[in-house]
């Protein structure tokens, strides 16, 4: 029953964040790149003020995969690392922290574009 | 050269004599065959890659085989074609300039966008009322080559706005001649080069709203200078307006004082079905090209059609003034073409529109013995020219049904 | 009112006479759905007369409400449903990993990795690109959205070759985030170090 909950959880926030992402691309006509932009920098500004993962804590996935977790876990990372070592650790801090989903990004984008080809929309 | 410029500087329309529209070839993708006009296309592709590795050699291919097309077509020989004159979408024109390499003719690389192939038609009539024979005016666009170059990646998933259109896969060429090789080839009478009209939309989603105002006044300038209206002619085809930009073309026009509600179609909008899912119609330098190298050439040749009036709409931007704010200029240029058969043209309205049955059904017949005659002589020429046994030449439903 | 109607039939006349197919979409339309859909032309045909005179600056204006709106509810209700559904496959993985005994910090790291793989092979099918398509937002705001948006142009651009074409255009659409994220983290953590530092 619980598990089911967190599912649960995990649809009602992660299901409300995209729904805002289209209220915002229905309004403004805004591209992709601008989209992924606004949210992970919300997502990072409400984990400045410890915000965000409150937000993990409770919704789990449902809060951590939409972009702005992404964000999120670049400010964590930085700000954890700031604290521990300092200056250094405010600049290697953040992408220390994503560079699991980075690194597997670029791997995979690069396997992919070395087996596929690229096609055509479907008619 | 013209009668008209010398007296009044204000005048921008052009006339020609015996510039001949001798013959047409189009070149499709899959998508348009399924399309409204499918039946109509002299050559279609059955995967959209035409057995090349990339979107941009297939784009380059279909080019050739459009020149070889309509050369073959015309029983004109290579050597005998003074120029090339023609465009596409990709940067620097590069499918149009390359497959040219394989021609002995001049070539001159025209681009405005969209209206492209009226722009070339428009030199094409120039350059043989003054100096050439044999002019062939070519101009394509290809959807994958075009999408990656001024909007997103193929695979990139995103939601396509209801005021997008598609741009066409196609190739349309035409050869334009000084002396008509056989009776009844329409020809070009007039034409009004545009200028460039910026209203400052800025929605790149929504080109046909930013070209409507440049077709508008093209229109309104052939009127005045000409005399003409509207009702003149049997049709007044704009480019690629899309349906939004149409329905705002009749707004425009109808504050300008003439009424196209009587005449005017849509090259894009006319090309797909609703549940194609390409939300406005077709858009690219293909979409006009097409349209008129087939079932506007066929209805002229047989009188059907008496006289249309071509309007080559072009968005004038890239994406770097996209990005930088700018709105959109678009420019349109303007094409008279009439049917040298004699009494063509439409009888009164309302018999022209509705034929009775048995009309449509020996009109049909009669269509269908032309193309077959006509197929079968391009489909010959072409695979001896063309050794591809994949993609082959597409039969017409219409004989299929006989 | 009437005469409007009249010239919109003759409108369809000029494509009858070029032979074009009929529209095969809207028969297959139920009837009230017909209806539906020519109330909403009616709406947008009477825009131009709300004007008094369409010129360029308020052609805008015009063109805004001309325009066809997309259905904001069915985004939105396809948006919340796949976001919602990939955001509970990633939990679905968590789940798992904290099963298998991993430390909970991990685990999330470890689930959005696999979406993120995930949504790369979808793409290299040409599956994304058709849930995209519909989802919007639902697919695009996800890390999978991110990953689609590295893998998306990597494909395309293979073909000029390893080092312009896929090495320089990965980053083309999903670059600007790792930039301004990275940026944003930086000045946050500065700024933070700077309170707390000083504080303390």
């Amino acid at each position: 029953m619980e598990l089911l909950w967190s599912f649960g959880k995990a649809f009602i926030v992660g299901g409300a964040i995209c729904m805002i992402g289209q209220i915002i691309i229905d309004i403004t006509h805004l591209t992709n790149g601008r989209i992924l932009v606004i949210f992970l920098i919300a997502g990072a500004i409400l984990q400045a003020f410890n915000l965000y993962q409150p937000l993990i804590d409770w919704a789990g996935a449902g809060a951590s995969v939409p972009i702005s977790g992404f964000g999120s876990a670049l400010v964590t990372g930085a700000v954890e690392a700031a604290k521990a070592e300092g200056v250094v650790g405010a600049f290697t801090g953040g992408l220390k922290a994503t560079a699991t989903g980075i690194t597997t990004a670029v791997v995979f984008g690069y396997l992919v574009a070395i087996i596929f080809k690229p096609r055509t929309k479907p008619i | 050269m013209t009668q008209n410029i010398e007296n009044n500087i204000k005048k921008r329309t052009i006339y020609f004599d015996d510039v001949y529209f001798s013959e047409g070839f189009s070149v499709v993708g899959p998508k348009e065959l399924k399309g409204k006009l499918g039946d109509h296309f002299d050559f279609a592709l059955i995967n959209d890659k035409y057995d090349q590795k990339t979107f941009e050699k297939a784009e380059r291919k279909m080019f050739e085989t459009a020149i070889d097309g309509v050369m073959a077509k015309s029983k004109v020989l290579p050597i005998e074609v003074d120029a090339i004159l023609g465009g596409d979408l990709l940067d620097q024109i590069v499918s149009t300039s390359f497959s040219a390499r394989k021609s002995s003719a001049s070539f001159f690389g025209m681009y405005t966008a969209c209206a492209t192939y009226a722009q070339s038609l428009i030199m094409g009539a120039a350059l043989i009322h003054g100096y050439y024979n044999n002019v062939i005016c070519i101009s394509g666009s290809h959807f994958s080559s075009a999408e990656r170059q001024y909007r997103y990646p193929l695979e990139l998933g995103v939601l396509r706005s209801p005021m997008t259109q598609w741009t066409c896969t196609g190739v349309g060429a035409t050869l334009l001649t000084k002396n008509a090789h056989t009776p009844n080839t329409p020809k070009i009478t007039a034409a009004t080069p545009g200028r460039v009209i910026d209203y400052d939309i800025k929605d790149v989603n929504n080109m046909g709203a930013a070209m409507a105002p440049a077709a508008c006044d093209t229109l309104k300038q052939f009127f005045s200078d000409t005399g003409k209206s509207p009702q003149d002619f049997d049709l007044i085809l704009t480019g690629d307006l899309g349906k939004l930009g149409k329905e705002i073309l009749l707004d425009l026009s109808k504050q300008e004082g003439f009424d196209l509600t009587d005449n005017l179609a849509d090259c894009g909008a006319s090309l797909y079905f609703t549940k194609q899912k390409t939300f406005q119609g077709g858009s690219g330098a293909a979409c006009s090209a097409i349209v008129v190298n087939s079932i506007i050439l066929d209805n002229l040749r047989s009188g059907q059609m008496r006289n249309l009036l071509l309007v080559g709409t072009g968005a004038l931007m890239s994406q770097l003034t996209a990005y930088q704010g700018d709105g959109i200029p678009a420019v349109a240029h303007l094409v008279e073409i009439t049917s040298s058969v004699k009494d063509a043209g439409r009888e009164p309205l309302e018999k022209y529109y509705q034929p009775k049955k048995e009309e449509i059904k020996m009109k049909n017949e009669k269509n269908a013995k032309n193309n077959n005659s006509k197929n079968n002589n391009v489909k010959n020429k072409v695979n001896n020219s063309k050794s591809d046994s994949k993609n082959e030449m597409k039969n017409k439903k219409e004989n299929k049904d006989k | 009112m009437k005469s409007d109607k009249k010239k919109t039939s003759e409108i369809g006349k000029v494509e009858k006479a070029l032979n074009l197919k009929p529209e095969e979409s809207l028969e297959v339309f139920s009837k009230e759905k017909q209806e539906e859909f020519a109330s909403t032309q009616e709406k947008y045909k009477d825009v131009a007369q709300k004007f008094q005179h369409i010129d360029k600056s308020n052609y805008k204006e015009y063109v805004f409400h001309k325009s066809p709106k997309s259905s904001h509810f069915k985004n939105m209700f396809w948006a919340f449903l796949v976001g919602g559904l990939i955001c509970v496959l990633g939990q679905a993985f968590v789940e798992l990993f904290l099963y298998l005994g991993m430390p909970k910090p991990d685990a999330f790291v470890l689930a959005s990795s696999v979406l993120v793989a995930l949504a790369a092979i979808f793409t290299g099918f040409g599956i994304y690109d058709l849930l995209g398509r519909f989802a919007g937002a639902g697919s695009t705001v996800p890390i999978t959205g991110f990953s689609n948006a590295i893998v998306a142009p990597a494909l395309e651009f293979r073909c000029e070759g390893m080092i312009y074409g896929l090495g320089a255009k990965m980053f083309l659409v999903a670059g600007p985030v790792i930039v301004n994220g990275v940026a944003i983290s930086v000045v946050i953590a500065l700024i933070t170090l700077l309170f707390t530092g000083g504080g303390g």
